[in-house]
């Protein structure tokens, strides 16, 4: 078999292997039970919250969970926009980079809070490597932040909760040194022994071969791109991210890489499972995201390894398929299977450049950020999942006329409506964002001339892929866009605050107020949300809500390019 | 949302401390026992100092044609060309590439050019080239060098990099490791 295919195929079966315990560690984690790491963390633990005056055992309702996320975000956001606005006189800057605009700040402020992580500087010449340290900060616990909430609305599934949802701190804080903490210091080590530097030099002048003067950009980079792959964050260290040959430097650290960025989504939905002591819905619902996402992974690896047909014209040989944008070392097949992993778990970090994909890889990178629930982003993803669910359960309720239930919880009008505002919500922001994109270049196509960096139907794909990626929280872009001008700034910036609170507010308050809800007992009458019917159900909600809601952009875009090079 | 200020900002500090800290001496503490310490793995050659992963642009006719990049090579900002693949402009580039590619190696075939060797890498650092795209220039460089076509091809073989373990991923030559060898071997 082709080595390529048998290398993606390996990647999937470890990352599946090692998710499964993962899952049971996590619930485990979630619901304070005894794990091998207790020694070393229980005692830190105390001292996170001695030093910080909080008491972990406090019972939160879903409301008092929601403020105490929203408040510490916004302490998040002022510290980072202070240190972006800053960095030139602030220590550890060898290379005297200088400080970010003022809309800049903004749109990376928000963009590390908001777990996205869309990066509209280049980081060797964009951030001193002060401003790197405290982005990563951002990382680790903007990830552990949707992962504390995901707990949440796992606790508030569980039949009897009667309104107590544990503590926000006491889960963020395990989140972060329990779950992320270990992983990224394991991955970083590996990283850091397969030739990915971790130093604090500037850059490093030399002279190449054949007498060209080049310099080296170098840094802390094995500890940033540890955390960024496990967090689903996925800002990369230096501007062409994965890609690099510094950031991931063989198809070794390439497995490492991809695995990581995997795991945790993975592993989060064994963890419902674990905690629910319902192991046959987790079941039910890894089926159906596997489904949707080797329904997006197989079309793309082929098409990426049947190179691109515009180049097979011109007569030359494609035996390693599109190259461009890719690096042989990691080949199409490496590069498709990363550039779906990434889109369908909000993750956001590239190995090869998106904007040179082949155009159906490219709309399949787009619907994994439209549907952004194929596993998704590390807490959030099962959220919006949360949501489809909600729909599939009120909608074959009123299939087969029975009053709508799920997991022993009457669902009504009240959290019908607020599952409707959110699925609702990711198409406007991208189709109103890209809608008034497209009328301001359109119109004057002269002043933004800078935008776009192709002509035509590829150009619109660029401007849809950018609002996509910043909805769905995602990061990657089609990196063409000239992005960093106050209008993409300010525009992406609304947008992934708006797709990333209101999302984690609707589930929550949604969980919150079926956990206060008398439960059901379940009896020949409910529908039952574990079995293979109901998977086809959810599956086709998925479908139906992301086909009919951006079916007409991808027409626009990724398709129409399809049919003028094919 | 009072209550909750300080707490937040107290705890804030410490995750600050703990990973933007504590996190990174831990790994920058194991990097020192690594390969140069954590500052990129390097090749040593007459006295200068080369980074093995790093690729380096050669584009004179006596060594190994890197593949083009959009930033020349200079990893001092790293990026890719971000070109659509429909861009008529792209295409003509590339066009342009093949073409400039047969004029200096008369005698090769255009279906034997691979297309790795036309089209830039993600990062435009990219440190190696596909076995094919080495192949391909042997005739040339043989005949600058003045070197026999049989020991190109066993240089070639000797650099190239199997599939991890034989069966994951890509076959591959780091180049800058192969012109190196091709220097030595006068």
């Amino acid at each position: 078999m082709n080595t390529e295919i048998t290398g993606i195929i390996l990647m999937y079966a470890a990352v599946v292997a090692m998710a499964i315990p993962l899952g049971k560690y996590i619930g485990k984690v979630f619901s304070n039970e005894k794990t091998w790491l207790d020694k070393i963390f229980n005692p830190a633990d105390k001292v996170f919250f001695k030093l910080s005056g909080i008491n972990p055992l406090k019972e939160m309702n879903w409301k008092q969970h929601l403020v105490a996320l929203l408040t510490i975000n916004l302490i998040w956001f002022l510290l980072c926009m202070f240190v972006l606005m800053n960095m030139s006189w602030l220590p550890l800057n060898p290379d005297s980079n200088a400080s970010m605009s003022a809309d800049l700040a903004f749109n990376t402020s928000i963009s590390f809070i908001s777990n996205t992580n869309l990066q509209h500087y280049s980081g060797e010449t964009g951030m001193s490597y002060l401003g790197q340290l405290v982005v990563m900060l951002f990382q680790f616990i903007s990830a552990g932040c949707g992962i504390a909430i995901a707990a949440v609305v796992f606790f508030a599934m569980k039949e009897t909760t009667a309104g107590k949802l544990g503590n926000f701190y006491f889960l963020f804080v395990r989140s972060c040194t329990r779950i992320l903490f270990p992983i990224a210091l394991v991955v970083s080590i590996l990283l850091l022994f397969n030739g990915v530097p971790m130093t604090f030099d500037g850059k490093d002048p030399i002279t190449n071969l054949q007498g060209d003067t080049v310099q080296i950009s170098r840094g802390p980079v094995a500890a940033f791109v540890a955390i960024k792959q496990i967090g689903t964050n996925g800002g990369g260290f230096f501007g062409p991210n994965s890609a690099h040959p510094l950031e991931n430097p063989s198809y070794f650290t390439n497995i490492i890489e991809t695995i990581s960025l995997f795991l945790i989504p993975i592993a989060m939905v064994f963890a419902l499972g674990y905690v629910l002591k319902r192991r046959k819905l987790a079941w039910t619902i890894f089926s159906v995201m596997t489904i949707g996402f080797l329904l997006l992974l197989i079309p793309t690896v082929i098409n990426e390894m049947n190179g691109n047909p515009a180049i097979a014209k011109m007569g030359i040989a494609q035996p390693m398929g599109s190259m461009e944008g890719k690096e042989v070392r990691f080949g199409s097949a490496a590069s498709a299977y990363w550039a779906i992993n990434t889109t369908v778990t909000s993750n956001g970090s590239v190995n090869a450049m998106h904007d040179s994909l082949t155009p159906l890889s490219g709309m399949n990178a787009l619907l994994g950020m439209m549907v952004n629930c194929f596993y998704g982003g590390v807490g959030v993803g099962f959220l919006n999942f949360y949501i489809f669910i909600i729909l599939a359960v009120f909608i074959s309720g009123l299939m087969v006329g029975r009053t709508p239930e799920f997991l022993g919880k009457k669902i009504e009008a009240r959290e019908m409506k607020i599952a409707m505002i959110i699925a609702l919500l990711h198409p406007l922001l991208i189709l109103a964002g890209t809608a008034i994109a497209s009328y301001l270049y359109a119109h004057s196509p002269v002043a933004y001339a800078g935008w776009l960096n192709n002509p035509g139907y590829h150009g619109f794909s660029e401007m849809l892929y950018e609002f996509t990626s910043s909805s769905a929280n995602n990061g990657s872009g089609f990196e063409g866009l000239g992005d960093n001008t106050p209008f993409w700034n300010i525009a992406c910036g609304i947008v992934m605050l708006l797709a990333r609170f209101l999302p984690i507010i609707g589930p929550v308050s949604i969980a919150g107020i079926l956990a206060n809800k008398k439960y059901i007992p379940e009896s020949a009458g409910t529908l039952k949300t574990d079995t293979a019917t109901f998977g086809l159900m959810v599956f086709a909600v998925i479908a139906i809500v992301a086909a009919l809601s951006f079916f007409p952009a991808l027409v626009l875009g990724p398709i129409a390019e399809y049919f003028s090079i094919y | 949302m009072k209550e909750n200020i300080f707490p937040a900002i107290r705890l804030t500090v410490i995750c600050l401390l703990f990973f933007s800290g504590i996190y990174t001496l831990i790994v920058w503490g194991v990097a020192q026992f690594s390969t140069n310490a954590g500052k990129g793995e390097i090749i040593k050659q007459d006295n200068k100092i080369y980074y093995a992963n790093v690729g380096q642009k050669f584009t004179n006719d006596n060594y190994f044609y890197s593949r083009p990049s959009a930033v020349a090579y200079n990893a001092a900002g790293a990026g890719g060309s971000n070109k659509g693949p429909s861009n008529p402009d792209y295409l003509k580039d590339v066009q342009a590439r093949i073409d400039t590619f047969l004029v200096h190696n008369p005698g090769i075939n255009k279906s034997d050019i691979p297309s790795d060797l036309v089209t830039a890498s993600g990062s435009g650092l990219d440190p190696h080239i596909s076995v094919q795209a080495a192949n391909v220039q042997v005739k040339r460089i043989a005949k600058i060098r003045g070197i026999a076509e049989g020991n190109l091809q066993q240089l070639i073989i000797s650099n190239t990099e199997k599939p991890l373990l034989g069966f994951l991923g890509t076959e591959r030559i780091n180049l800058l490791k192969l012109n190196i060898a091709l220097d030595n071997l006068k």
